[in-house]
């Protein structure tokens, strides 16, 4: 499984480091950030893409998402 | 569309019905909300400027901020949090101010604008989603100001609100320092800076507008950034919301009359036009969000993002101590050709901070 940190990241890298590995061919993803709003779009984006998300560390400034295909 | 979809669309209606109920108030033509031109008239109200006809300490700036902090607070969002090249962003800040200034407004006012029939908020439009188009392609190419680190206190994220609120304290009490020179706040007698919606109405409006933007992450750079690049429409519905809203009310009102010429607080140099809005659409997709986005994160413990604001609050008095922002005659040599700087140093900058 692919590992991606994009805590402290600001809008919209996370979502376009996520979107890199989706492109490169990952089918899961272990994603950890730190934002609400990152969170809310990295699961946006990976649900647009076919992915299900599966959230295992939700607080309100650390979260941890599987993302699978 | 899904729940979110509705609310966003429910905000930006809001804001766009209330910018056109702030310019029925007092507020100036258009001018409901400008977080530019506001911040502006704050930076004179302070005295970092004397140009006399944009002074006026803006109670919808304090209530936005004020409005997203409580919302941050009570949704367990507010954090303290900083240090992604913070100078960097405060001096990215100065010149979005000048983007704005040259155009004579931020991307909310040009929402307002077009839903008031001035069209040469088109043609800044038009620039707005070129220099948004211009950051994506940095992003693309690994763009990046570092990463942020939570604070271990959060008292660093209460310090910009707490500021503002102060100024809302001298705003209402009235206070007078100095009876020769005036101050501590300075208030124009006529101009722009003279007209104003109540303190009370003014003040709501900011409060309830705070709390909607933050829980929606309405943005209007990232509404254009969004669909350019994920193909994502959210924040784009937003931005309809205030277009619409607008519309509707000024209509109703009588406010809407379409063309190029005599718009309220406007220039008919098209070239500006396009150019001051390009140079506020490339920063803003650098920094991450436009400057009623900065706002509003700058309320919730964001201090790169209150580095921005202040960044801006500075710039609007190079601005206007350097003869830098338009008026409704035009823009000046300094301000075109600090416009062109500003936009040279941004694609510097987004050159720069490219990772490997």
């Amino acid at each position: 499984m692919d590992k991606l940190d994009v805590r402290g990241l600001s809008c919209p890298v996370p979502v376009l480091r996520t979107k890199k590995a989706i492109d490169a061919g990952a089918t899961e993803v272990l994603i950890m950030g730190s934002s609400q709003v990152s969170k809310e779009n990295v699961s946006k984006l990976a649900v647009s893409q076919g992915f299900t998300v599966n959230i295992k560390v939700d607080n309100k400034d650390i979260w941890e998402m599987e993302i699978k295909k | 569309m899904n729940r979110n979809k509705w609310f966003i669309l429910l905000t930006g209606l809001l804001i766009g019905a209330f910018a056109a109920i702030l310019v029925k108030m007092g507020n100036p033509g258009n001018m409901g909300f400008c977080i530019a031109c506001f911040e502006r008239d704050i930076a004179g109200a302070l005295g970092l400027h004397h140009a006399g006809i944009v002074q006026y300490m803006r109670p919808e700036i304090i209530g936005l901020i004020l409005g997203a902090m409580f919302t941050a607070m009570f949704s367990g969002e507010f954090k303290a949090r900083g240090g992604s090249s913070t100078l960097v962003r405060f001096i990215m800040g100065m010149f979005m101010m000048i983007g704005a200034l040259v155009f004579l407004g931020c991307p909310l006012r040009d929402v307002l604008r077009m839903a008031g029939g001035d069209f040469n908020a088109v043609v800044g439009f038009i620039g707005f989603i070129a220099g948004v188009g211009g950051g994506v392609y940095f992003l693309k190419n690994g763009f990046n100001l570092g990463r942020a680190e939570y604070s271990h206190s959060n008292v660093g994220g209460y310090l910009l609100p707490i500021i503002f609120a102060f100024f809302l304290f001298l705003l209402l009490k009235g206070t007078i320092f100095n009876p020769d020179a005036g101050g501590p706040l300075f208030f124009s007698a006529e101009g722009p800076g003279s007209m104003a919606a109540p303190i009370g109405i003014a003040l709501v409006a900011g409060l309830v507008v705070g709390f909607m933007a933050q829980r929606t992450r309405l943005c209007l750079s990232g509404g254009i950034r969004d669909f350019i690049l994920i193909r994502d429409n959210y924040l784009l519905i937003g931005f309809l919301g205030i277009f619409a809203g607008a519309l509707v009310l000024n209509i109703a009102f009588g406010f809407f009359k379409p063309g190029f010429a005599e718009q309220p607080i406007a220039h008919t140099m098209q070239a500006w036009n396009f150019l001051g809005l390009f140079l506020v659409g490339l920063t803003a997709t650098l920094l991450g969000g436009c400057p009623l986005r900065q706002l509003i994160l700058s309320g919730e413990g964001d201090m790169d993002a209150a580095a921005v604001v202040v960044g801006m609050i500075v710039g609007a008095a190079f601005c206007h101590n350097f003869m830098l922002a338009a008026s409704p005659a035009g823009v000046g040599n300094y301000g075109q050709i600090a416009c062109i700087i500003g936009i040279i140093v941004m694609t510097w900058i987004g050159f720069s901070y490219r990772e490997a």
